[in-house]
């Protein structure tokens, strides 16, 4: 069985096609048209709702803008799924709602459901606690996830200020301690056939036993393309979200160590605080709705050679924790991407936790990410330098590269040449000359394999200038670099 | 009725609607989920799902089409290919060459070639990947180039000439010549292609549909059904984004839908998912255009060469217009002096493109802002300064390409008012001083005006008419053949209906756009929406007005001229009567409550024989600033801030006509930008969904975005004197593309005119970068 709440209403589902997202049982079974299918895969928006969870401290709800278009039913387990159908109070418009009528946030209308649910995330988000005021940033980033044709955004821009900057309580405010009650009545699920809901590293291993061409689910950001973009039938799913072991996030003097299901959003605040460096990055890591649900375990395993992560853990020496719910082993990241999406997984194994080393002062980090659009769009190319530098010579270099190669890549060529080098003009120059030739990138729809040559050596160069820049010159055009 | 209703209009309020801001007649509905698209829609009972099945090659003869498998799959009922089409198989929009399904021949990668009717959805697409079509596959022509040298034209060469080139560009000061190659564009409208057929009564059928053109779709239906006209219902409620891409691109999935439900006896909803969407509907042309122009020694233009080809893809669809408006419009707002322009349509085998915001207007204008950078860069002016010096105006200088004559021009004002306002030439200084100090990043700045003519250049086009009922509680059902898109055209019409009246917009309700209420409508297009269905709807308003007038002064023995309808009342001097209250009287003394209403744009004329006339009724106006900062390592960039002075006559609402502008411009910026159309070797689109193709997000918009409308009425007699507003602001994004090439240009101290074909990504900012002369640049260039 799955259980959740739809709004107030507790929905107990025992039998439903496992590959039914939750768009297509909005939709479909319960004809709650609001939500709209744009693309289907998680680009647009247009289906965005929101899940509310019970939060850490166990006493009120999260609320977090999910794309309903990618997501299995198995994600509603435990939650509660609200929809632009359940704002209203009374036929009165919820504050985001108003804000958008009153700032004329919609023309055709058919993206404004999903950007509606996007500032209600927002909106709840901001009614926790202490509030800084609400800028140009944080609305970008809330709705970056969110697609509008017609608009050109400053209407929706003004619309989120106009009811995000102060929210009031609004009703949901009213009945969020019953809902938690609500949500904590719910049933311990299993989950309904062709999804399962293991609870323990050795029922996953059962299940992978038993269906051993079963796939994993842990965001599904990825994975559900292959059923709404490709049409393929997966007859087994086996979601992580309830395996202990995967969705801890810890950490201690020498590592963090991210379960695999850990999401962008949970894992966000440690990880920056480690290493800021990452912010942009990680903001830029697809949209809020995919950074709600996808997973650095995912991006690892799915082995993807333009993944954002995977460069950075090269360049940060992480190691892999392959589990079998027998026995574990460790694994240099760099040692479990074989080939174009192969990875050192053994049948029967997954990914537990990625281990990321605490930092150690490191002089000069940088993750660059090039694409056509900013916002929420794949790197053609994504570089990240890792720089020790003592007494002005480099002491240790560790890269990592996507895009650029069958496999995220580190450039060893580049890293023993630099050390022991004194980090000047010089240097830097040869590292130039490493890099033009380091790699054979390909032609794409994204770049050109010459651009892509050109930009490892131009983001080399890049951060060179900004680990000289002592009297910061604007190096970047990036409003939130 | 035997008994009246209570009426409900209160007297007594301001009911000035036209000139504000209305909110969108269905903002409520938009935000909270309640605005129906035919998705949303109640499914009828018995209703089936239907999908298509597409070729994996570009080109070639149909050897043998096997829906075997297809039929087999559980869940599949019904299967057609093109034998199975009982009426016309061709549903192209003016000229041959569209199939509804591919019938001897493939002429693009993924055309569709079987359509099948299943239970779900879901089984639909899963089964159509299962049809085999066997194909005796050719190497497919993609190159425009190619396509000019082999005379493949999908429509015959047209050339609009005044004056004589050679003679007049003989003892010119300077001659420049240049080509720029201009990206195509996908629609993207947020709701992709769907309709749905509905069965009625012995032949006759009901289709909803997501079309700017319902008048059309009822006639293709009939014709594929081998029925008349009269037969067919077309209902549009709202699309969830147009574009132009729902123009003549909605029908085939009605054609579809409607031969599967006629043969079927069901009701059947097609609905194309994203990326079939995108690779098998046509979009913008790309477009390839070469000029040579000749100035005197101040770069005020003499004579003008241009060169004009459209990438149409494999048939003409709108591309003889399209290439028209190009042509129209590669002066911008420029006086060409003696003019030779020549527009080819050239065939390739890919989708065939079609109508999209502009129309070609901006591939044609595109041409003319680059011909003025050109002319600025050899004469080492501002750019600003020669778009000035080149404005139409004055004694034989405001007469186009095409012979006609500009009256009313106001840009040389509006662009003196938007440099002012945007501190441009301030802002120029402190641009060079950046540039300056900052070895890494480069600012750039560009003024560009936009001059879009108005009308649809196919004459009989610009004709509208409007059904206008009033009911006997004082409410008012206002029915035109225009159609929503999200335009906010029905908020429009609703503010012009209660503004004849003198009543509250409360009480007009626009509905669905219906082809047994307004017969043999335009499509929505060419911005003419407001215009022509606006003054159809006025027409039909003015008759119900004329009979009550009639009516009040027959009834108070006075004279019809003096009644005035205002604030929800009827007077005639001192005999004042609620508007509710006089409707229920002239109902009880039988006068008609309901009239039709028509409007056909005046003045226009264009003669194709000789490439002359006057095609526009008017030109709407505009100019905007656009500064943006690069990057020379990357040519990764941020537009910091666009400044825009727009003209739209009396505004009928400021805040959609600004929704309109800004809306419009981060769409053009987006066609200059990042949206990118990529196709492989063999004709297959490879930027085919939202994750490859890359449409503005919120972040690019810019954080200062000043926007000012142009506080002029439109001369000529429109609308309450407003002016059209869809289309042309989509051209103020040129201001960032110029503005991209003038940071580029900076690197040589603005000496040389940098090569940047539009879709300027940062790749292709970077190439331009890297392309300039060694010995031009004047500072150091990272990157190189």
């Amino acid at each position: 069985m799955i259980s959740f709440l739809l709004n107030n209403e507790p929905i107990h589902i025992s039998n439903i096609d496992n590959n039914c997202t939750v768009l297509e049982w909005l939709r479909e079974d319960k004809k709650l048209s609001g939500s709209k299918e744009g693309c289907g895969s998680g680009d647009c928006g247009a289906c965005t709702v929101v899940l509310a969870e019970i939060n850490k401290s166990d006493d009120g709800l999260n609320y977090k803008a999910i794309n309903s278009c990618i997501t299995f039913m198995s994600a509603l387990d435990g939650k509660q799924l609200l929809t632009v159908e359940h704002l209203e109070e009374q036929s009165q418009l919820h504050p985001v709602q108003q804000a958008m009528v009153d700032k004329h946030g919609s023309q055709c209308g058919f993206c404004t459901p999903g950007f509606v649910m996007s500032m209600f995330a927002l909106y709840k988000d901001r009614s926790k606690g202490s509030n800084d005021d609400l800028n140009r940033d944080n609305i970008e980033h809330a709705l970056s996830g969110n697609l509008c044709r017609c608009t050109g955004y400053r209407p929706i821009i003004d619309a989120t200020l106009q009811a995000c900057d102060q929210p009031a309580p609004d009703k949901f405010s009213k009945t969020e301690s019953d809902v938690v009650q609500s949500l904590k009545a719910l049933p311990d699920n299993q989950g309904v056939d062709g999804l399962h809901l293991p609870k323990s590293r050795t029922e996953l291993a059962a299940l992978i036993n038993k269906y051993p061409d079963a796939r994993l689910v842990a965001g599904s950001t990825d994975l559900a393309l292959e059923v709404t973009q490709m049409y393929k039938i997966l007859p087994q799913l086996i979601s992580t979200r309830y395996v202990p072991e995967l969705n801890s996030l810890t950490i201690d003097n020498k590592h963090l160590v991210i379960g695999a299901a850990v999401t962008y959003s949970q894992l966000q605040d440690t990880l920056l605080n480690e290493y800021p460096e990452l912010n942009e990055l990680l903001t830029r890591l697809g949209s809020l709705p995919i950074r709600n649900q996808g997973t650095l375990g995912g991006n690892v395993a799915n082995a993807s050679p333009i993944g954002d992560m995977p460069p950075v853990l090269l360049a940060l020496d992480a190691t892999l924790t392959l589990d079998d719910g027998e026995q574990s082993r460790s694994l240099p990241v760099q040692d479990f991407f074989l080939d174009y999406k192969k990875t050192a997984l053994r049948s029967g194994e997954w990914l537990r936790d990625i281990r990321i080393p605490a930092k150690v002062n490191a002089s000069f980090l940088s993750a660059y990410k090039i694409s056509k659009r900013i916002e929420d769009d794949i790197s053609a190319v994504c570089a990240v330098f890792n720089l020790q530098v003592e007494n002005g010579v480099v002491s240790n270099l560790r890269t990592g590269f996507g895009g650029v190669a069958a496999i995220p890549s580190r450039c060893a060529a580049l890293e023993t040449a630099i050390t022991g080098e004194t980090w000047n003009r010089e240097t830097m120059l040869k590292g130039k000359a490493i890099l033009a030739n380091a790699f054979n990138p390909i032609d794409d729809v994204r770049a050109t394999a010459q651009y892509r040559k050109d930009m490892l050596v131009n983001l080399w160069q890049r951060f060179w200038l900004e680990s000289q820049n002592h009297n910061h010159t604007e190096l970047r055009v990036l409003q939130h670099a | 009725m035997r008994k009246l209703i209570d009426n409900n209009t209160t007297p007594g309020f301001s009911t000035k609607s036209v000139g504000t801001s209305k909110k969108h007649e269905s903002a409520d509905r938009h935000v909270t989920g309640k605005a129906r698209y035919i998705d949303d829609m109640p499914e009828p009972a018995g209703l089936m799902h239907a999908a298509v099945a597409m070729s994996d090659t570009a080109r070639g003869i149909i050897r043998t089409k096997d829906v075997s498998a297809i039929k087999a799959f559980p869940g599949v009922v019904d299967v057609i290919t093109a034998e199975d089409v009982p009426g016309h198989l061709d549903i192209a929009p003016v000229f041959e060459g569209d199939p509804m399904l591919a019938h001897q021949q493939i002429l693009f990668h993924r055309q569709p070639w079987c359509a099948l009717l299943s239970t779900s959805t879901n089984i639909a697409r899963k089964a159509a990947g299962l049809g085999k079509l066997e194909v005796d596959a050719e190497k497919p022509d993609l190159d425009i180039h190619q396509a000019h040298q082999k005379q493949n034209f999908v429509r015959p060469t047209h050339q609009m000439k005044q004056g004589d080139f050679e003679k007049s560009s003989a003892s010119a000061a300077i001659t420049v010549s240049g080509e720029v190659k201009i990206g195509g564009q996908e629609h993207m409208y947020l709701e992709g292609q769907v309709a749905l057929a509905i069965p009625e009564e012995e032949d006759r059928i009901s289709i909803y549909t997501s079309s700017q053109h319902p008048s059309e779709v009822q006639k293709l239906v009939a014709e594929v059904l081998n029925i008349k006209l009269h037969k067919v219902t077309v209902d549009m409620r709202r699309m969830g984004g147009g574009f132009g891409g729902k123009e003549t691109q909605a029908a085939q999935w009605a054609c579809i839908a409607a031969l599967l439900a006629v043969r079927n006896r069901c009701p059947v909803k097609l609905r194309v998912p994203r990326m079939q969407d995108m690779m098998l509907t046509g979009k913008r042309h790309p477009f390839q255009n070469s000029f040579t122009v000749a100035t005197d020694e101040q770069g005020v233009i003499q004579a003008t060469q241009a060169n004009i080809n459209g990438l149409c893809g494999h048939s003409a669809d709108l591309s003889e217009a399209i290439v028209d408006r190009a042509m129209f419009h590669c002066d911008n707002a420029y006086y060409l002096g003696a003019a030779d322009i020549v527009g080819y349509r050239c065939r390739t085998d890919t989708v065939s493109h079609t109508a999209f915001r502009g129309f070609g207007g901006p591939q044609g204008m595109v041409l003319a802002e680059a011909m003025i950078e050109a002319i600025a860069r050899k004469t080492g002016e501002d750019p600003l300064t020669i778009r000035q010096r080149n404005l139409y105006g004055g004694a034989g200088r405001d007469t186009t390409q095409y012979g006609m004559k500009i009256e009313h021009n106001n840009l040389p004002d509006l662009i003196q008012r938007l440099t002012e306002s945007s501190e441009y030439w301030q802002r120029r200084e402190s641009i060079k001083q950046f540039n300056q100090q900052n070895t890494v990043l480069k600012k750039g700045l560009s003024l560009t005006p936009v001059k879009f003519g108005i009308s649809f250049t196919a004459k009989h086009l610009n004709q509208a008419g409007a059904l206008v009922h009033v009911y006997t509680d004082g409410s008012v059902q206002v029915n035109h053949g225009g159609t929503e898109m999200g335009q906010g055209l029905h908020t429009k019409i609703q503010q012009i209906a209660a503004n004849e009246f003198g009543l509250d917009i409360e009480h007009i309700e626009v509905t669905a756009t219906r082809t047994d209420k307004v017969p043999n409508t335009s499509p929505t297009a060419a911005s003419s929406g407001t215009d022509i269905n606006g003054k159809a709807v006025q027409n039909a308003c003015l008759t119900i007005k004329q009979r009550l007038a009639d009516f009040w002064a027959e009834q108070n023995q006075g004279n019809s001229d003096a009644v005035t309808f205002k604030d929800g009342v009827v007077s005639l001097d001192k005999a004042q009567i609620p508007f509710a209250d006089l409707v229920q009287l002239a109902y009880m003394n039988r006068v008609s409550l309901s009239s039709t209403g028509f409007y056909k744009t005046p003045k226009i004329h264009y003669d194709r024989t000789t490439g002359t006339g006057r095609p526009f009724f008017y030109f709407a106006n505009g100019a905007s600033v656009s500064e943006v900062t690069l990057d020379t390592l990357t040519g990764e960039y941020r537009v910091d801030r666009v400044d825009i002075l727009h003209d739209v006559g009396t505004s009928l609402n400021p805040a959609i006509d600004i929704g309109q502008i800004e809306g419009g411009f981060i769409q053009g910026m987006g066609w200059l930008t990042t949206e990118e159309l990529l196709w492989d070797d063999n004709g297959r689109l490879l930027s085919n969904n939202p994750a490859t193709y890359k449409i503005p997000a919120i972040g690019d918009t810019p954080r200062e975005f000043n926007v000012e409308l142009y506080p002029y009425p439109n001369e000529e007699d429109s609308i309450y004197h407003s002016k059209a507003v869809g289309e042309p602001p989509l051209m103020l994004a040129m201001s960032v593309w110029c503005a991209l090439k003038d940071a580029i240009s900076s690197l040589t101290d603005y000496k040389e005119d940098p090569k940047l074909d539009p879709p300027a990504t940062p790749e292709k900012v970077l190439k331009a970068i890297q392309a300039l002369p060694a010995d031009s640049l004047t500072v150091e260039v990272l990157s190189r």
